[in-house]
């Protein structure tokens, strides 16, 4: 493991836990970051010749946080007045060098490094990028290209994001039981929107999206890794696997969005649906449910159909059913319509999404999904009036060409079947 | 003799390789297997999903269930071999080969008491 990928590899997975812990020593990100920088430096340069050492983010810890002091002492030298706040960190980080090391700190601090990434002051998309900075540790150019944007605006993003969270201070003590449980459920939700963040993408920035995908996984593995009894976290971590799995059956060759129904199945991820899977069953032995275990649950009786026509709509049905008690709201509902149709008819499922036009008159999905009750029923002039809508609220060109091609359909087969329309 | 070769590593370094990392490594190994193969010398072959996904039983009176596997260690258990050497020095050099397959952690070599192959799994 001497060649610079894998060293490189080393300390990707060394980093949560490493800035994690000189966060905690320098109750500071910059320094913090700063400090594991320099470390990944001197990693660069001893590793080759040494060989990896046993403990990777050890180290990083111990050379970080040595290398960080010594500047801390030479800035002191030259300034004529010693910060204080410098000096007390500096005695506080001598005192406990033994009790930090020892890495029952280890949960805490990777909880919190995550956590501050969540500040409920910072709109969405920059707590995704902080935390793929700060946490995950790509680099601003790999971030800004993931989310299609220029590296300057990335940049200042990040930037910004950064000062918030500065003034905002970090939290360092260490939590107590309903505070740790607050924590993970935000980071939770965080790591869910860097998933969702790669997901959502069109047919034709995908592939540059999917690291989101990729790295929202690897997070909620560590996330579960440090609690490791967490049924959420279980149900979280089956959900990005499930549905990721399906990641290379999604879009066709030009691009345009593939519904379930008419993926091709045998592209499915095996292994992750399997280990999907397997957290569920693990989950569910906890009969302490949740919104993430409920929409994983969905996922797998959808990765459990070697057919379409295998799924269990009915069950389907129930567990949003479940999800409409424990999160309300429309567009839940309007994903419940879908297996209603499935189980009892689009009549049924229409009057059921009746209801929600007025708070989903902007939402591209409502249309979609209204247009194609309609259709299913023969009301042709209406569904053509739904699709035309959601084109117009399309959010990506793939979205766009889906409901084109129904609409295509509707026009070809309306011209022989047009006695049908009501 | 037949040996296990158990496979240890920090799982967060495996699960940091990107995609192509892991298919160099699985590509690597697999002409390492394919050598012991053609020798008839190579048993079943497992790659464990992450410890995220164990269970653990205790046999305590009643048995208790945690999540998770057996051992925190550092290192964890991702995987096994079973192969038919001569002696601990030629199974030490099915490890080494393997190992320079595979970047990091570590190989226990352990010698297999009684192995029943089961049936062939469909």
């Amino acid at each position: 493991m001497t060649d610079t990928a894998w060293i490189d590899t080393a300390l990707t997975s060394a980093r949560p836990q490493a800035v994690g812990a000189l966060l905690r020593y320098f109750r500071d990100l910059d320094t913090a970051e700063e400090a594991f920088q320099n470390a990944s430096l001197r990693a660069l340069k001893s590793w080759p010749q040494n060989g990896p050492p046993r403990d990777p983010a050890a180290w990083l810890i111990m050379v970080g946080r040595n290398v960080a002091i010594d500047d801390i002492r030479r800035r002191r030298k030259l300034k004529p007045l010693p910060e204080d706040e410098a000096i007390s960190d500096l005695d506080d980080a001598e005192e406990q060098i033994a009790e930090r090391l020892d890495g029952s700190h280890y949960r805490d601090d990777i909880l919190r490094l995550l956590f501050i990434c969540c500040h409920p002051e910072l709109p969405a998309t920059q707590q995704i990028a902080l935390a793929l900075r700060i946490v995950s540790g790509l680099t601003v150019k790999q971030i800004a290209r993931a989310f299609l944007i220029s590296e300057a605006a990335m940049e200042q993003r990040i930037t910004r994001a950064k000062a918030r969270v500065a003034d905002a201070g970090v939290p360092f003590e260490t939590p107590g039981a309903v505070e740790r449980s607050e924590r993970l459920s935000a980071v939770a939700a965080m790591i869910y929107l860097i998933f969702n963040e790669g997901y959502s993408a069109g047919g034709d920035t995908a592939e540059i999206r999917a690291p989101l995908c990729e790295e929202a996984i690897r997070l909620a593995r560590l996330l579960l890794r440090l609690f490791q009894s967490e049924p959420e976290i279980m149900g979280l971590t089956a959900l990005l696997l499930l549905q990721h799995a399906r990641s290379a059956a999604r879009f066709d060759a030009s691009g345009a969005l593939i519904l379930l129904d008419d993926q091709d199945r045998s592209l499915w991820n095996g292994k992750m649906i399997a280990e999907g899977l397997a957290l569920i069953d693990k989950a569910m032995r906890h009969r302490r449910s949740g919104p993430y275990q409920v929409q994983a649950a969905i996922a797998a009786l959808h990765a459990r159909a070697a057919k379409p026509e295998d799924t269990d709509w009915a069950q389907i049905d129930l567990l949003y059913g479940t999800l409409e008690i424990m999160q309300p709201s429309p567009v839940v509902t309007l994903n419940r319509a879908v297996a209603v149709s499935k189980v009892r008819g689009p009549e049924a499922a229409l009057e059921m999404i009746e209801p929600l036009g007025e708070r989903l008159s902007n939402y591209f999905h409502f249309f979609g999904v209204r247009g194609a009750f309609l259709m299913q029923l023969g009301r042709n002039d209406e569904a053509r009036i739904a699709f035309d809508r959601a084109i117009a609220l399309a959010n990506t060109s793939a979205e766009a060409a889906h409901i084109r091609m129904h609409l295509d359909r509707l026009i070809r087969d309306s011209t022989p079947h047009g006695a049908k329309a009501k | 003799m037949l040996y296990a070769i158990l496979c240890y590593n920090d799982e967060d370094f495996v699960g940091s390789w990107s995609k192509e990392q892991d298919a160099a490594v699985m590509q690597k190994l697999t002409v390492v297997q394919d050598k012991l193969a053609k020798q008839g010398r190579l048993g079943p072959v497992a790659r464990l999903l992450p410890t995220t996904s164990a269970t653990t039983l205790r046999k305590d009176s009643p048995p208790v269930v945690l999540d998770g596997p057996y051992a925190e260690t550092k290192e964890q258990l991702l995987g096994f071999y079973i192969v038919d050497c001569k002696d601990l020095d030629a199974a030490l050099e099915v490890a080494r080969d393997l190992g320079a397959a595979n970047p990091g952690g570590a190989y226990e070599i352990r010698p297999v008491g009684m192995l029943n192959p089961g049936s062939a799994l469909t």
